[in-house]
């Protein structure tokens, strides 16, 4: 399902291929699960704001709230992700 | 505040707009084909396409936005943060790699890869050029902020001076040029934000800061609650209290005036207990009918006789009663404020308007638990969150939602999948700008906070845009200077993506394909600078006429109406084969015109843009996302059912 990418410059010699659709449809996939962690994660943030804020101010450690953990945490854990999902991508790429 | 421009400032200043103009016309020379105009050729390393997706993403909301409202408010401006990064996490995990297999040069094009339908071109056309002028707008005011302390010129002065260099950038050389000047930002950004932050750190907090100009202000004796207020028992010898007449009777306030000098000073009371209270100074602005301007009881200048607002924000109470902490580490950082007492300032929303027209603005002082800064819901716009009732909720769940899916909808975010040159590019991209934007977003925090301790806030302005480059004229002239000129040149690479995204929607959708127009390459390049230039005209004058609107309501706006028209159909394309070219023009339309209209009819729109009663408006809460996000799919859903051809399955399988 090779559609419209009309740029001049294919993959350069040597790098795998991932323009085929098992391998698309393999990064679709692990995507899919990796969002599927981050989503409620991410969900969970916004409702504990939005309906039980005093939790947001408990402070768990270091003597920092949760409000600033959760918040790192979920900036972090974007970071995190991305470079997990990349790195499964780029194994399956080798394949 | 008055603001006069500083040489050095102006010195670096030009130095950095010189320099983006220099690699603008260097790159201007390698672009030929329309390929090369819109999408660079396909030929962007994927490390610099990352950075800047970066120097694309972090707009003057981001940086002047989030630090202002984290200066402000605290925590609440980093749930921008949260969100907007959170946004890259669907572009990466769900968006990136499918559409850069449909597409070719713009979001419609990658839409209708698989229908040749021009109602999807005409519907996606016309979504990407309001998203992308909706978007637009909030940048060219940010300009038009930066230019006045910077270079002490008028709002419209700078929102000219950003259109015309980014016309020049963009009608030069298109995507390979902007592509560069984004790369360059985003990179001076993130590395002056780091560099900002350590200062922050190594310079600790002071409950007396020394920025220029800066003084606590200051306080009364402690009296008892109730008793009659004489100028011995609050201190004041030397001054005697003026009646409280007319608006004064039931305000607030005190009024003593100065037997030497005839200074008119207001106090307002902040009870320290049950029984006792105190009287801080204030700072007003008072408006005589002859049309003189008195700040703080003297004419409003910079001259002799004359004053001006004095900047405030800083630390009153630190642990253990210290005066400074010295430097801190990342997590004392925190933990030190958790356990202080900050003193932020407000606007009295309602002015006092004496018989003879006489109103007087009064900002003042507040003394806030830093343990209160550090948690949602201390702004206005998510101040429901902390009560009882739903439709806050609501919107605050609605606002959180229109960045989760806002980010991977943005038409000028997109067109950047297609300047690399397959999807192992594009994923690697992706990944470097979720690292650069996550570290710039996990800074916004320290340099907001910073800002807010450090005695640089000005009182005058509403959103405190400035919090961040002011923050660093507390450590240097040259810091301002570059700061102000990053900040500058941060406005000029997202409004030049803008303008490339909306100029491709132009001619590829709705002349090219919409309007069948026959053009060759060299015609299309042109076309597109036409339109780019003329993109960039109606976004000069939308800049001047909009410049008292809030930058984060605006961005806030593009967000929700780039999800509610664009996400729906980007999903169900890559994820639901019954999809039809009628489902998906049917949800862009819907999307877009109900999010619109739901804005348009929302209290804060009520408020800030007619000057209506917020409790008019029609809409239930403001932020449109949570009901027209899941109405676009619903559209989606139901028009691809209704539409599905005989032979079976929607998508024609193509290869």
């Amino acid at each position: 399902m090779h559609i419209g990418d009309h740029h001049a410059p294919s993959g350069a010699a040597g790098e795998a291929d991932d323009d085929t659709p098992l391998i698309a449809a393999r990064n679709a996939r692990t995507g899919m699960k990796l969002f599927a962690i981050y989503l409620p994660l991410y969900a969970a943030f916004v409702l504990i704001s939005a309906f039980a804020p005093d939790r947001m101010a408990e402070r768990p450690f270091f003597g920092i709230n949760l409000a600033i953990w959760y918040g790192f945490g979920l900036l972090g854990g974007a970071l995190l992700l991305a470079l997990v999902y990349s790195w499964l991508c780029r194994v399956r790429d080798a394949l | 505040m008055i603001y006069s421009p500083a040489p050095l400032a102006v010195t670096v200043f030009a130095l950095f707009v010189g320099l983006t103009l220099a690699l603008s016309f260097y790159f201007a020379r390698q672009t030929r084909s329309s390929s090369g105009y819109f999408a660079a050729g396909g030929s962007i390393h994927w490390f610099v396409n990352g950075v800047a997706f970066a120097g694309d993403y972090l707009s003057a909301a981001s940086f002047l936005g989030i630090c202002g409202m984290i200066a402000s408010y605290g925590y609440d401006g980093f749930l921008y943060s949260i969100g907007y990064l959170a946004g890259w996490i669907v572009a990466l995990l769900v968006i990136a790699e499918p559409l850069k297999r449909l597409g070719r040069y713009t979001f419609a094009d990658a839409l209708d890869s698989r229908f040749q339908s021009r109602a999807i071109k005409l519907s996606a056309g016309v979504s990407t050029l309001a998203v992308s002028l909706f978007y637009l707008i909030p940048q060219m005011v940010g300009a038009g902020a930066l230019v006045k302390p910077l270079l002490g010129l008028p709002h419209w002065v700078g929102v000219s001076m950003v259109g015309a260099v980014v016309m020049l950038i963009v009608v030069t050389a298109g995507m390979v040029s902007t592509t560069y000047v984004q790369f360059l930002k985003g990179a001076l950004l993130v590395v002056f934000s780091a560099v900002l932050t350590i200062l922050i750190l190594n310079r600790g907090f002071t409950t007396e800061p020394a920025s220029p100009g800066y003084r606590a202000p200051r306080m009364t004796n402690s009296v008892q609650n109730g008793t009659p207020l004489t100028a011995e028992a609050l201190g004041l010898t030397g001054s005697g209290i003026l009646p409280a007449e007319g608006p004064w009777l039931k305000s607030p306030y005190l009024r003593t005036k100065d037997a030497q000098t005839g200074i008119v000073t207001v106090w307002r009371q902040m009870r320290i207990d049950d029984e006792q209270s105190r009287y801080y100074e204030t700072q007003t602005l008072t408006k005589t009918p002859d049309d003189r301007e008195l700040v703080n009881g003297l004419p409003h200048g910079a001259g002799p006789g004359e004053t001006d607002f004095f900047p405030v924000g800083n630390i009153t109470r630190l642990p253990e009663r210290e005066k400074a902490t010295g430097p801190l580490g990342l997590i004392k950082f925190f933990s030190t404020l958790e356990e202080s007492e900050i003193m932020l300032w407000t606007k009295d929303p309602a002015k006092i308007v004496e018989a003879d027209g006489t109103t007087t603005t009064i900002y003042y002082p507040q003394l806030t638990a830093g343990s209160d800064v550090l948690l949602p819901g201390k702004s206005p716009t998510f101040s429901g969150i902390r009560g009882s009732a739903l439709g806050p909720k609501l919107n605050f769940i609605s606002l959180m939602l229109a960045l989760f899916g806002g980010t991977a909808s943005l038409p000028h975010i997109l067109i950047r999948y297609y300047t690399v040159k397959d999807q192992t590019a594009a994923r690697k991209s992706t990944v470097v700008g979720i690292a650069t934007i996550g570290f710039f977003y996990l800074l916004t925090l320290f340099m907001g906070l910073g800002a807010m301790t450090s005695g640089v806030i000005d009182v005058t302005s509403a959103n405190n845009n400035m919090a961040a480059p002011l923050l660093a004229k507390s450590f240097g002239e040259l810091l301002f200077a570059m700061i102000s000129a990053i900040a500058f040149t941060t406005v000029l690479g997202t409004v030049s993506g803008l303008i490339v995204a909306a100029s491709g929607a132009v001619v590829h959708d709705l002349l090219t394909s919409v309007g069948r127009m026959q053009m060759t390459d060299h015609e299309k390049v042109r076309a597109g600078k036409w339109a780019a230039a003329v993109v960039g005209l109606l976004a000069i004058g939308l800049g001047i006429v909009f410049e008292q609107m809030n930058v984060s309501f605006l961005v806030g706006w593009a967000f929700s109406v780039a999800a509610s028209a664009n996400l729906p159909s980007l999903v169900m394309l890559l994820f639901w084969k019954k999809t039809t070219k009628q489902g998906i023009t049917a949800a862009i339309l819907v999307g877009m015109t109900s999010s619109l209209t739901w804005i348009l009819l929302s209290g804060d729109t009520y408020r800030d843009v007619y000057g209506l009663p917020p409790a008019s408006a029609w809409a239930p809460f403001s932020q449109p996302g949570i009901v027209t996000i899941p109405l676009g799919f619903l559209v989606l859903i139901v028009v691809s059912l209704f539409t599905q051809p005989r032979s079976g399955g929607a998508i024609r399988q193509t290869t």
